[in-house]
C-alpha cells in the first residue's frame, strides 16, 4: 500500500426519487408543476460520506441489503454523479458490476468479448490478443462461436467474469460477482483477484460473503443506511458487523 | 501503477461540456463502431436478404400508394412512384431513428449503470446506422428508377450531402427526444401519435400544389419538408435542390443540434436515477 490515493470521496451524498412509483409521465409532471408541489420525497442512498482508498489497498464493503453498497461502488468508479460532494479518481478504474449488462444474445461469444472490450475502452487489437486467454479462463472453447442465447447462465457468468477481469486497471471494483459458477470456477476467480492484488492493483469489493472479504481485503467498511458505521482492519469491522445481528439501525444506538 | 498527478474529478451538479463529451465519444470510437455494426447486423440479420427485407417496407408503401394515388396525381406528377419513394426514404430515416434513439436509452440503461459511457453515444450510433441504411437504400431506389425509366442526372451526386444534412437534424432531434424519454415514459407514446400527423403534413405522397395557398405556411414551417425535398429533387426533377431549400435545411440542422445538445447535457447527469 502506497501513500498515493486511488479514490477519494469527499462529503458525498446520493439521492433517488423516493416515491414507490416515480413520476414517469410528462403529463403528471406538468400537473404537479402547475399545482406547485414538486416530486415527493427523496431517498438518500448515501449520506455525507467520506472515504479514502489508497493505491494498492484492498477494501471490502459490507452491510445489509439496501445499505448503499452498490451505489458507493458506482460513485467510486465515476459511473454516476453524486447529488452532493466530490469524487476524485486517480488512474484507470475497471468496474466489474452487473456483468451481463452489455451482452447481446444474438451475437456470438467472441463478438461479445470484442464488444465488451470496446465498452471498457480496450482496443480491438488488444482484445483479440487476449481472446484465447479469456476463452480458456471461461472454459468456453467449444461454444465461443455460437450465439449467446444458446449459453447456460453459468457459461454467461464465466464469460462475463473472464472479460471483465482481463482488463489491467489501477483500480478494480467488484460487486458481488465472485459468487458465479461452480466452486471450482469460484476458486479460480479468487485466485485471479488475489493475483491482481499482489501485483499492486487497488481493490474495492462488495460482498455478503464475509469469508471472501476476510480472504481478499485488508480493510473493510460497514455501511448502513448510507453512512459508514465502522471502518478499519477487516477482522474488527466484521466482528462489529456480526455483533449487530443485521438489526436495522442497530449501529446508531 | 499510474503516476498521473491530476485525478479525474466527478462533482455534484456537473454537466458535460461539448468539448468533454466529444473527447469522451472520440476515446470510445471503437465502441461507436461496434454499436453501429451491431445495429446493422441485427437489422439485416447477417444477410443480403435481410437488407432487402428492410427495404421491402418502403417498397410496399410505394406500390400501394402508387396504386391508390398514381392516377389521381398522374397529371401533375409523372413518375409518381419515384416522387413518393425518394421523399419517403428521407422521412423514414427521421422516423425510425428518433424512435429507436428513445428505445436505445432503455435498452442500454443497464450499460450506463455498469461503466461510464457518454450518454450521447447511443443516439449518435442510432443516427449513424440509420444514415448507412439510408445510403444503402439509394441503391434499390436507383433500381426502381431504372425500371420506371426515370432519367439519371448528375445531380444525384448531391444525395450523400443531403443525407448528411438530414443526419445532423435527426441527431439533434434524437438528443432531445431520448433525454425526455428517459425521464418520462409517455414521451414515446405521445411522439408516436404526433409524428403521424406530421407525416401527413409533409408533402410525401401528395404534390405541394394541391395544398391551398393559405395553408402552405404550415407546410413551410415543417422542417421535414425541406429534407424530403433535398432527397427528392435530384431524383424526381433531375436538378439540384434550390439554394433556399438547402439553406433552410442547414439552419434547421444547426438549430436542432444546439437545442438537442442543451437538453441532453442538462438531463444526462440524472439519467442514472431514471433508468
Amino acid at each position: 500500500m502506497s501513500d498515493r490515493f486511488a479514490v477519494r470521496l469527499h462529503r458525498v451524498a446520493m439521492h433517488f426519487p423516493a416515491r414507490r412509483e416515480p413520476l414517469r409521465s410528462l403529463k403528471e409532471w406538468a400537473i404537479a408543476r402547475l399545482h406547485g408541489h414538486h416530486d415527493g420525497g427523496v431517498f438518500w442512498a448515501i449520506r455525507d460520506l467520506d472515504l479514502d482508498l489508497r493505491q494498492g489497498d484492498t477494501l471490502g464493503v459490507i452491510g445489509r441489503n439496501g445499505a448503499g453498497k452498490s451505489t458507493l461502488l458506482r460513485l467510486a468508479g465515476g459511473i454516476i454523479q453524486p447529488s452532493r460532494g466530490e469524487v476524485h479518481i486517480w488512474g484507470s478504474v475497471a468496474p466489474v458490476i452487473e456483468l451481463s449488462a452489455g451482452f447481446d444474445r444474438e451475437l456470438t461469444g467472441r463478438e461479445n468479448v470484442l464488444f465488451n472490450g470496446s465498452l471498457l475502452g480496450i482496443p480491438r487489437r488488444e482484445m483479440r490478443k487476449r481472446m484465447d486467454e479469456i476463452v480458456a479462463f471461461a472454459q468456453l472453447e467449444e461454444v465461443v462461436d455460437a450465439p449467446l442465447r444458446t449459453y447456460s447462465s453459468g457459461m454467461l457468468a464465466r464469460l462475463a467474469f473472464a472479460v471483465a477481469t482481463s482488463v489491467r486497471a489501477d483500480t478494480v471494483l467488484l460487486d458481488e460477482v465472485l459468487a458465479v459458477g461452480d466452486q471450482f470456477f469460484r476458486s479460480r476467480c479468487h485466485a485471479r483477484i488475489a493475483e491482481m492484488c499482489a501485483a499492486g492493483t487497488t481493490l474495492m469489493l462488495v460482498s455478503h460473503d464475509l469469508t471472501t472479504i476476510t480472504n481478499l481485503c485488508r480493510r473493510a467498511v460497514w455501511l448502513d443506511e448510507g453512512r459508514i458505521v465502522a471502518a478499519g482492519e477487516t477482522p474488527a469491522v466484521l466482528d462489529a458487523y456480526r455483533g449487530s445481528a443485521g438489526v436495522p439501525g442497530a449501529a446508531r444506538t | 501503477m499510474n503516476d498521473t498527478a491530476a485525478p479525474a474529478v466527478v462533482l455534484a451538479g456537473q454537466r458535460p461540456t461539448l468539448r468533454r463529451e466529444c473527447a469522451q465519444v472520440w476515446a470510445r470510437w471503437e465502441l461507436l463502431v461496434n454499436l453501429v455494426t451491431r445495429d446493422l447486423t441485427v437489422r439485416y440479420k447477417r444477410s443480403l436478404l435481410g437488407f432487402l427485407w428492410s427495404f421491402l417496407h418502403p417498397l410496399i408503401f410505394m406500390v400501394v400508394l402508387t396504386l391508390v394515388f398514381g392516377t389521381l396525381f398522374a397529371q401533375r406528377t409523372p413518375n409518381y412512384s419515384a416522387y413518393l419513394l425518394s421523399a419517403y426514404l428521407a422521412f423514414q430515416y427521421f422516423l425510425q431513428t428518433t424512435t429507436k434513439a428513445m428505445a436505445s436509452m432503455s435498452w442500454n440503461g443497464p450499460l450506463l449503470k455498469r461503466v461510464y459511457v457518454p450518454a450521447s453515444i447511443f443516439p449518435l450510433s442510432v443516427a449513424l446506422s440509420g444514415l448507412v441504411n439510408l445510403y444503402l437504400s439509394f441503391l434499390p431506389m436507383f433500381l426502381v428508377m431504372a425500371v420506371l425509366k426515370v432519367p439519371f442526372s448528375w445531380s444525384l451526386l448531391f444525395l450523400p450531402l443531403g443525407g448528411v444534412l438530414l443526419f445532423l437534424f435527426v441527431l439533434g432531434c434524437s438528443f432531445a427526444l431520448c433525454s425526455l424519454a428517459v425521464y418520462f415514459d409517455d414521451v414515446r407514446l405521445m411522439y408516436e401519435a404526433g409524428i403521424y400527423s406530421v407525416m401527413y403534413l409533409t408533402p410525401i405522397f401528395y404534390p405541394l400544389e394541391i395544398v391551398p395557398e393559405r395553408f402552405r405556411p404550415i407546410i413551410f414551417a415543417n422542417p421535414l419538408y425541406y429534407y424530403c425535398e433535398l432527397i427528392r429533387q435530384p431524383v424526381f426533377t433531375g436538378r439540384l435542390p434550390e439554394p433556399e431549400t438547402i439553406a433552410v435545411a442547414a439552419v434547421w440542422a444547426v438549430v436542432m443540434l444546439i437545442l438537442g445538445w442543451q437538453v441532453l447535457r442538462r438531463m444526462s447527469p440524472g439519467f442514472f436515477r431514471h433508468l
